[in-house]
């Protein structure tokens, strides 16, 4: 109840100061201030989590360095900001950051209340995961009729649960918690059947069970999260750094440009690898966005490309051993595709 | 015949006996305070059973089979699950709370400038203590050094930017860090705040007895959520482009005003509960009002309320790690946000964590409820029941 009022006082503030707040130029105002604030999550295993040296690490992490490196050449001109669910998007209509990059799916109304989605870094959707000691022989959400079901309170997992349960006309019933922890120690008490939550949570999760290797993660994926930056409406320059930013590692991944051979590749003779890492003569690719023409050297020299980034923070060189799935490049089956870079 | 002296006098006297076994040393004690009665004994053991049910497992949870030292999650988890333990074990992790210690006293405090926080504390522990002692000199230069110079110094220090320190910016600000300057900024505002709303309350001037209403009854009727969340994202959209307060500064003077509301309630039942005679009585002797205040009233009723006002400050102490839903980082927000490290994800670790930041938290707490009640005692003069 008390989410609900906050939202409505936010929504409704957010709508009357939409005009004044967002105003135009962030990339002179980043410039300016030289460094990016950078929304990110107060705590989400392989994807914002600070370590036991006080210093960042994950996913969206690498993607605000990878911002920071595309604007001033230098992956660690960059201060974190870690926000709550609650918080982020007040915070980024405030201007205390120029962007979030928080696991924030991509939804028609935030987009339309004063926020734009300059790309998706990651697809996530939400799944099951169940003991398959305990519950042996299943292994499809449609066979959970009558389950338990932990889930965390207050969030779109609660109201997508039910929806996909009435659909399949399925009984089940719901162990809702307010904390992470809760749900967590419910599941791992044996006090639900089923957990519920994004799936690149679930993976985070597995590894705080007494029993990891006891859990498997259904096959079903529910709902669409596509995950992404998120910039404040109506200023398409800073949209544009933050979205060939997202390419520009998707690209170097296609190209097999990486954070080791990068240096190297800026001799290459492939036109399309000379083009992409400014090395073209007369080129204003990089200029023309606000930056300098070596970007992409600088992006891929700071955090390497898509692949790393995926590998290293979530991937299989991480403790969460997430497949890269509908993420791999969209030659090899995926849904990440970036547009071409000339 | 031998003559025999049939009677028998004692000449000396008799050395008492010791009492039976039942009557003296821990067997006495024991029937007397546990096995008074048929139901106490039953009470009694219960409670032995119960302890004994509980107290060895805890032990051996919290020291036998704790984890004490390591780099990553593998030493407090099970083979099972990819760590290096003996399947089946279970106890505390405590190379968690010691790989993360720096991170919960300091936060994300620049790493080598710790020792101004360090600093800032041994200058209060310093400052402070002879403060509390009643037989310490210097009483009122140590306050004023205390109350004055002190909060100066540890602004300049902590914050940083003069004399060549470099500026720490308040937002790495975290762990008990954050704890301690909330909670002591909060009850160093708080006490004087109160004690001049809870005048205001009293006052016979309509408009100053009307605001301090006003005040009182607004802030106490909102959570302090809702104050911590109007100050950190409503206030900045209000204020034109460009002026911005620090957000760690807006929390403090959000929770300063909160506190001051309570303490002002407090300290009224303080003043309601001074006999009238007392006032009339400085009347009679000519006193202006605020020596009337100064003298007689407030430090009858301030010695009063000393349990209500040291539950507000525990209250306060506590409440501060609301902060984290405004995205500061408390001490237990700073352990809470450390089990996302996916290097120390294990299912030993929340629980661990926890204890230590209650455990924390408890030592605070407690210290400041001994002293109190060792100040009620010192000032307990004519009120003894």
């Amino acid at each position: 109840m008390k989410n609900l009022v906050l939202k409505g006082v936010l929504g409704a503030s957010a709508l009357v100061l939409l005009a004044s707040a967002a105003s135009a130029g962030t990339l002179d105002d980043v410039k300016k201030k030289g460094f990016v604030q950078c929304g990110v999550n107060t705590g989400l295993a392989g994807f914002a989590a600070p370590n036991d040296k006080g210093e960042w690490s994950g996913f969206d992490v690498d993607y605000c360095r990878a911002v920071a490196a595309a604007v001033f050449g230098d992956g660690t001109k960059v201060k974190f900001t870690p926000l709550s669910a609650k918080d982020r998007l007040p915070a980024l209509q405030s201007g205390e950051i120029d962007v979030l990059i928080r696991n924030t799916t991509w939804t028609l109304s935030r987009d339309t209340q004063g926020f734009d989605f300059p790309g998706v870094n990651y697809y996530d959707g939400q799944g099951f995961m169940i003991n398959a000691k305990k519950l042996s022989g299943i292994n499809s959400a449609l066979q959970l009729s009558g389950a338990s079901v932990c889930v965390q309170a207050g969030t779109t997992t609660e109201l997508n649960l039910a929806d996909y349960f009435k659909a399949n006309k399925m009984d089940y019933n719901p162990v809702v918690f307010e904390k992470l922890e809760e749900v967590n120690a419910a599941y791992d008490a044996g006090r639900c059947d089923v957990y519920t939550t994004d799936q690149s949570g679930l993976y985070a999760i597995r590894l705080t069970l007494s029993a990891p290797d006891d859990h498997v993660v259904l096959p079903e994926i529910i709902s669409k999260e596509p995950l992404g930056p998120v910039v404040r409406q109506g200023d398409s320059q800073w949209a544009d750094v933050i979205r060939w930013t997202h390419y520009a590692l998707l690209t170097a991944e296609e190209l097999g440009i990486t954070k080791a051979n990068v240096e190297e590749l800026t001799k290459s003779d492939s036109p399309e690898i000379k083009r992409v890492l400014g090395q073209e003569a007369n080129t204003k690719l990089g200029t023309d966005l606000g930056l300098t023409n070596d970007w992409v050297v600088n992006i891929v020299k700071a955090v390497g490309n898509y692949g790393e980034l995926f590998e290293s923070n979530v991937g299989a060189g991480s403790k969460l051993k997430i497949a890269r799935g509908i993420n791999a490049q969209w030659s090899k089956g995926g849904l990440q595709y970036a547009m071409p870079i000339r | 015949m031998v003559d025999s002296n049939l009677s028998f006098v004692r000449t000396e006297m008799l050395q008492g006996e010791t009492p039976p076994l039942g009557e003296r040393g821990i067997v006495r004690w024991i029937r007397l305070n546990m096995m008074a009665t048929p139901v106490d004994a039953i009470l009694t053991i219960l409670a032995i059973f119960f302890l004994a049910w509980f107290i060895p497992p805890m032990i051996n949870w919290l020291f036998v089979q704790a984890s004490w030292s390591g780099a990553d999650r593998a030493v407090c988890s099970t083979v099972a699950q990819g760590g290096v333990m003996p399947d089946g074990w279970s106890g505390a992790c405590w190379a968690y709370v010691n790989a993360n210690f720096d991170q919960f006293m300091y936060g994300r405090y620049q790493l080598d400038q710790h020792w101004r926080v360090n600093l800032v504390g041994i200058l209060f522990v310093v400052l402070l203590v002879p403060l509390l002692i009643p037989k310490a000199p210097f009483k009122t230069a140590n306050a004023i050094v205390f109350f004055f110079i002190f909060p100066i110094a540890a602004f300049f220090l902590l914050v940083g930017g003069w004399f060549g320190l470099p500026y720490i910016e308040t937002a790495t600000w975290g762990g008990l860090l954050v704890t301690l300057v909330l909670s002591f900024v909060g009850i160093a505002i708080s006490l004087p705040l109160g004690i001049v709303l809870a005048l205001g309350r009293r006052s016979k001037m309509p408009v100053i007895k009307m605001l301090c209403v006003i005040f009182i009854e607004m802030v106490r009727g909102i959570p302090l959520v809702t104050v911590l969340f109007m100050a950190s994202y409503m206030l900045p959209l209000f204020l034109p482009p460009g002026v911005s307060f620090d957000k760690f500064l807006r929390a403090l003077i959000g929770v300063s005003l909160f506190a001051s509301a309570y303490m002002a309630e407090v300290v009224r039942g303080g003043l309601q509960a001074i006999p009238k005679g007392q006032y009339e009585g400085a009347d009679s002797l000519g006193l202006s009002y605020w020596q009337k205040t100064g003298l007689i009233v407030l430090p009858q009723a301030l010695k009063m309320v000393i349990p209500g006002i040291v539950n507000t400050f525990i209250g306060l102490f506590k409440d501060t790690s609301l902060v984290s839903i405004i995205s500061m980082f408390d001490l237990l927000g700073t352990v809470r946000q450390h089990f996302n490290d996916a290097n120390w994800a294990s299912p030993q670790t929340p629980i661990s964590g926890l204890i230590f930041a209650g455990f924390v938290f408890w030592i605070f707490c407690f210290g400041m409820s001994r002293y109190s009640i060792f100040m009620e005692r010192r000032l307990d003069t004519g009120h003894k029941r």
